[in-house]
């Protein structure tokens, strides 16, 4: 649609589309009149409870090596899309929603770099009677203060590694900010499901594992611990925008290790899938 | 027109005759309630209308006991069941690496024509065959010989020259009838292929015979209503209507008394009434099988079985005479049969509607109009025929979905969905309303209620052709040829909606007028020259008719306009200004997103095509129905198709019935659910056909889980309007791997448009379309 090239498939390649935006590092926009979008997909049953929208907004502070979303790493690299115009498209869905014991996931990209957009689109999903999901790294979880996680019924967190050093390798940043926010949504009794990509070679040593798993044990506000076989579907992006991918020879995990892992997850107590 | 055809109905309703007429008993077996025959056989049964007048429904209302439990009942295969099973494979095989396996082209085929056939007499509970032989195909010649030759001569067989005389010097066919009926203008709108696939060559199917009421009263009883039928016509003065109707009802009686007589071949008296389930099975059957006989019909649904067999099952079960194995086998059997009936089709036909199809269309679930499920333990039998014999495209399951429906029973019906890709599921919820709670699916998506009501089938038009008329003018994009009426094409160097859209509603008025004089034509000849005698027989005499027209390319030109509107459309004219491309610049909305500019656009296309249609009137009064559905021809379509302005390419198939173009719903099912349901059934009658495709993932949801989510999916796109859906569960590797090995998957099912084909047997065109299909992930 000539106005709304955002209306793509989040498989679609997006560079470039807003090249007047901001850098995404230091972004702050107080009124969320605009968002930057990447795209959005329709009938997900894997981003949070029943039927779900998810919302993939562009701008990201990590640079995990395994991301399969590269395109969302920048704002510019979404589309400019007004508030009210995402709040029509969301409610086109909304009946339907409801009736799936579903609702809205915003995803990305990283949404709590457009804190003020996310929060005003979860409040206007919560008014639609739908449940509301933030997935998220958790990086940026200090900006979100208590209004904000108002809107939110589940986290989706994140958590990409236990070991400083193997995060720090994995994604570019510190593990720090991403473990205190955990502990907030714990003391906040805040529902959340503990995300895990699992990168042979990467993430899979058992120390950096249990060390999750020991973690998130105790924390009685986390309900699934979820582990994310790596996949190559996301390869031909960074080969198309040419940035260079480590992970090309590195295989899915295979089935024993997905068992190994969960394994352990719950060995610690965790309720893992 | 939904009232139009209420009314109708209510008012054949009142002249349902009685089955027992005082001067109707002649023959055997009397015509009244308390005969002994009838006293027998109807033993234990709740009393009702049903014994005075033909009315299946209301046995079924006063009998039926719905079953609300879940699947862990069900019995597996027998042994005798397996041993007949074993014995067809081998058919099954040679079928996939020749084709046609034999014929007997010098007997045209009737009720009593063939000798009776067995596949292995003594483990067979239900007998009776098409031929004297399984897998052997007869001629049906009063349709168009030519069709018979030409099927015969691609199956690698001579056709017989005292049949070819018999039906050139002697006896005219319907094929025959109707080109003598055409007109220039209607014979270049089939060459130019913008109208195709009609049944001027070929039998029209889509007509339901009752076969219950066979098993129900049997023929005695049958013919004594038809004959107090025929009193009233008697009374009537003779106008051309009516002397019509009294030598159609001649036949019809006719026809009875042949059922009678073929059955007794296979040992069975019919003329009574069927007296425990293993005869309910058999003469319902045998009703389908005369049925089949006479009618090469592209369809040929069963109807509504297995809730009124049930009926019998369970009277037997209570009384011991039956075990559940033994229930269990009756349907198995049954569906063994209904799995080898076998035309003779020409190349052509193949083209259009892939893999062999007959639409042995069966119906379970539903509720009725007291808010009481019809759900039966057999109608989980009928779907359990899917696991005891392995997944199979016939008979094609269609379960009516209602948000009502026992929560078990939702649930068995995903899981063998998941297991096997075999059902299709359409909106009783939308469809009760219009057809009562006694409707069948005649094909794919036209309801129709059972014993009194039929179609005249008309196949489609292609409407993305009759858009690019429109854009040139009345000439084809590809041959040049002025089909449409002159008018003045476009001109300037981008399209303007506006203009477009005048100038397209000037050509579909043209193109609707065209269509109905056609199939009136035709289905005056079918009547005429090819008259479903026995079909009919099992029709009260007064019934409601609909005429059903088509339309295929529905997203093609809902795009088209939408590009033309929402982006920048430049023509491209060859040398003598014939429009033969489109350049695109700017994005455009797509049907399929659940975004209403576009989706609006579809919905007053069906709209807008559907008040054309009904300004014509029709052969015999038949009521206006419209599908949207494409079956296999979508590709068919396409190829015959130049380029279109949503920028796809001259031969590029069509998506099949109402989906959104392959790759343009881009944004997940629900988006693309979404907008198919917008589509108003009010205007599109005979069915709206969407197919789904689901990449089973080995997700993290546990079966249970993933099954209610299924169950509240359909619920809600049904909530929504929906009216169909074809639901695969399927990998695309699967299929892949399928057309370099057919013989490791010679029964891999995949849903198409309204039905369900054996992938294997797909041309290689079709396979590749198939693949090409948007799949969802789960």
């Amino acid at each position: 649609m000539a106005d709304e090239p955002w209306a793509h498939s989040r498989y679609d390649l997006q560079q470039a589309r807003s090249p007047d935006a901001p850098e995404t590092e230091g972004f702050n926009d107080p009124r969320g009149d605009f968002g930057w979008i990447h795209s959005y997909e329709t009938g997900s049953t894997l981003d949070g409870p029943g039927i779900r929208v998810v919302v993939f907004m562009s701008g990201c502070l990590l640079r995990c090596l395994y991301c399969h979303n590269p395109d969302t790493w920048h704002l510019k690299d979404g589309t400019q899309v007004s508030f009210e115009r995402a709040r029509t498209a969301l409610q086109a869905y909304a009946a339907p929603l409801r009736a799936m014991d579903g609702g809205l996931t915003i995803s990305g990209g990283e949404p709590l770099v457009q804190l003020h957009f996310t929060q005003r689109l979860f409040a206007a999903a919560k008014g639609m009677g739908l449940h509301t999901a933030l997935d998220t790294s958790g990086f940026l979880g200090a900006r979100a203060d208590d209004a904000y996680l108002r809107q939110v019924d589940l986290v989706l967190l994140d958590i990409k590694s236990w070991d400083p050093q193997t995060y720090r390798r994995a994604v570019g940043q510190d593990v720090r900010p991403t473990l205190q926010f955990a502990e907030r949504l714990a003391a906040l009794g805040k529902p959340v499901w503990v995300r895990f990509v699992l990168v042979p070679g990467l993430t899979d040593d058992p120390a950096n594992v249990g060390g999750i798993a020991r973690f998130v044990a105790p924390m009685k506000n986390v309900e699934w611990v979820e582990v994310l076989p790596f996949h190559q579907m996301g390869a031909f992006k960074w080969k198309a925008m040419g940035l260079t991918y480590e992970l090309s020879d590195t295989p899915s995990p295979s089935p024993a290790l997905v068992e190994r892992v969960l394994g352990q997850f719950r060995d610690a107590g965790c309720r893992a899938r | 027109m939904a009232d139009e055809a209420v009314a109708a109905q209510g008012s054949a309703d009142t002249l349902k005759h009685p089955v027992g007429e005082p001067q109707a008993p002649r023959g055997r077996g009397g015509a009244s309630p308390d005969d002994a025959a009838s006293v027998h056989a109807w033993a234990g049964f709740a009393p009702g209308r049903w014994q005075t007048t033909v009315d299946v429904r209301d046995f079924i209302q006063r009998n039926v006991t719905p079953y609300d439990g879940n699947e862990t009942f069900l019995s597996g295969p027998s042994e005798r069941t397996k041993a007949v099973w074993a014995k067809l494979q081998p058919y099954f095989q040679e079928e996939i690496r020749k084709g046609v396996i034999d014929v007997d082209a010098k007997t045209p085929s009737s009720m009593t024509a063939h000798a009776p056939g067995y596949i292995d007499r003594d483990n067979e509970v239900v007998v009776g065959l098409q031929t004297d032989a399984p897998f052997k195909r007869a001629i049906m010649p009063y349709g168009g010989l030519r069709m018979v030759e030409a099927g015969l001569k691609a199956a690698g067989f001579e056709p017989d020259p005292i049949v070819h005389e018999t039906f050139t010097k002697y006896r005219k066919t319907h094929n025959d009838g109707v080109f003598d009926a055409y007109t220039p203008e209607i014979m270049a709108c089939r060459r130019s292929h913008i109208i195709t696939g009609l049944p001027d060559a070929y039998g029209r199917g889509r007509i339901i015979g009752d076969y219950r009421r066979v098993a129900l009263y049997g023929t005695d009883k049958l013919l004594a209503a038809k004959r107090g039928e025929r009193a009233l016509l008697d009374a009537k003065w003779p106008t051309d209507d009516v002397i019509r109707d009294r030598e159609e009802l001649a036949e019809q009686m006719r026809a009875l008394a042949d059922l009678a007589a073929m059955a007794k071949g296979y040992g069975c008296d019919v003329t009574r009434p069927a007296a425990d389930a293993r005869e309910a099975v058999q003469w319902t059957y045998f009703g389908y099988l005369g049925a089949i006989k006479e009618a090469n019909g592209a369809a040929m649904s069963i109807g509504r079985i297995s809730s009124f067999l049930d009926i019998y099952i369970e009277r037997d079960l209570k009384s011991g005479a039956l075990d559940e194995a033994g229930a269990q086998e009756l349907i198995d059997q049954l569906v063994q049969k209904l799995r080898i009936v076998r035309f003779l089709r020409t190349p052509d036909y193949d083209a259009l509607f892939s893999g062999d199809p007959y639409w042995a269309t069966e119906c379970v679930g539903g509720m009725d109009l007291n808010g009481r499920p019809l759900v039966t333990r057999t109608s989980f039998r009928m779907l359990h025929t899917l696991t005891n014999l392995g997944p199979a495209p016939e008979p094609n399951m269609t379960v009516l979905w209602s948000k009502q429906l026992p929560d078990g029973f939702k649930r068995y019906c995903i899981k063998v969905s998941a297991e096997t890709s075999s059902i299709q599921y359409e909106n009783d919820d939308l469809m009760r309303p219009y057809w009562g709670d006694d409707y069948g699916i005649a094909c794919c998506v036209s309801a129709m209620r059972i014993g009194n009501q039929m179609q005249f089938f008309g196949a489609r038009v292609n409407l993305a052709k009759c858009l690019l008329y429109a854009i040139n003018g009345g000439r084809d994009e590809v041959s040049g040829e002025q089909i449409g009426p002159a008018s003045t094409p476009v001109t300037g160097d981008v399209l303007d909606y506006d203009d477009v859209m005048a100038k397209f509603d000037g050509m579909m008025e043209w193109l609707a007028r065209t269509y109905v004089h056609a199939m009136n034509c035709i289905h005056y000849m079918h009547d005429k020259y090819y008259y479903e005698r026995l079909e009919m027989a099992l029709h009260d005499q007064q019934i409601l008719r609909t005429m059903a027209f088509g339309i295929a390319g529905l997203s093609v030109v809902a795009d088209s306009l939408s590009a033309i509107k929402h982006a920048e459309v430049r023509p491209v004219r060859r040398e003598d200004g014939l429009i033969v491309d489109y350049e695109i610049t700017g994005a455009y909305p797509q049907y399929g997103n659940n975004d209403d500019r576009v989706d609006a656009i579809a919905a007053d296309l069906v709209s807008a095509f559907m008040k054309k249609i009904r300004k014509h009137p029709t052969y015999r009064n038949a009521v206006h129905t419209q599908s949207v559905l494409t079956i296999t021809s979508n590709v068919v379509y396409g190829r015959h198709t130049g380029n279109t302005p949503d920028g796809r390419k001259a031969g590029e198939p069509f998506a099949p019935g109402a989906n959104p173009m392959h790759g343009r719903d881009s944004h997940g099912w629900l988006a693309s659910c979404l907008s198919v349901a917008k589509l108003p059934y009010a205007d599109a009658q005979d069915g709206i056909s969407y197919t789904v495709s689901i990449t089973p993932s080995l997700n993290r949801l546990d079966q249970g889980e993933k099954i209610k989510q299924a169950v509240k999916v359909l619920d809600t796109y049904c909530g929504q309007g929906g009216f169909h859906m074809n639901l695969n569960v399927l990998n695309r590797d699967t299929l892949l791997d399928a057309m370099e090995h057919p013989d490791k998957y010679p029964q891999l099912t995949i849903r198409v448009s309204g039905y369900a084909v054996n992938f294997v047997r797909l041309t290689r065109e079709q396979q590749m379309d198939v693949i090409s299909r948007t799949f969802h992930g789960e």
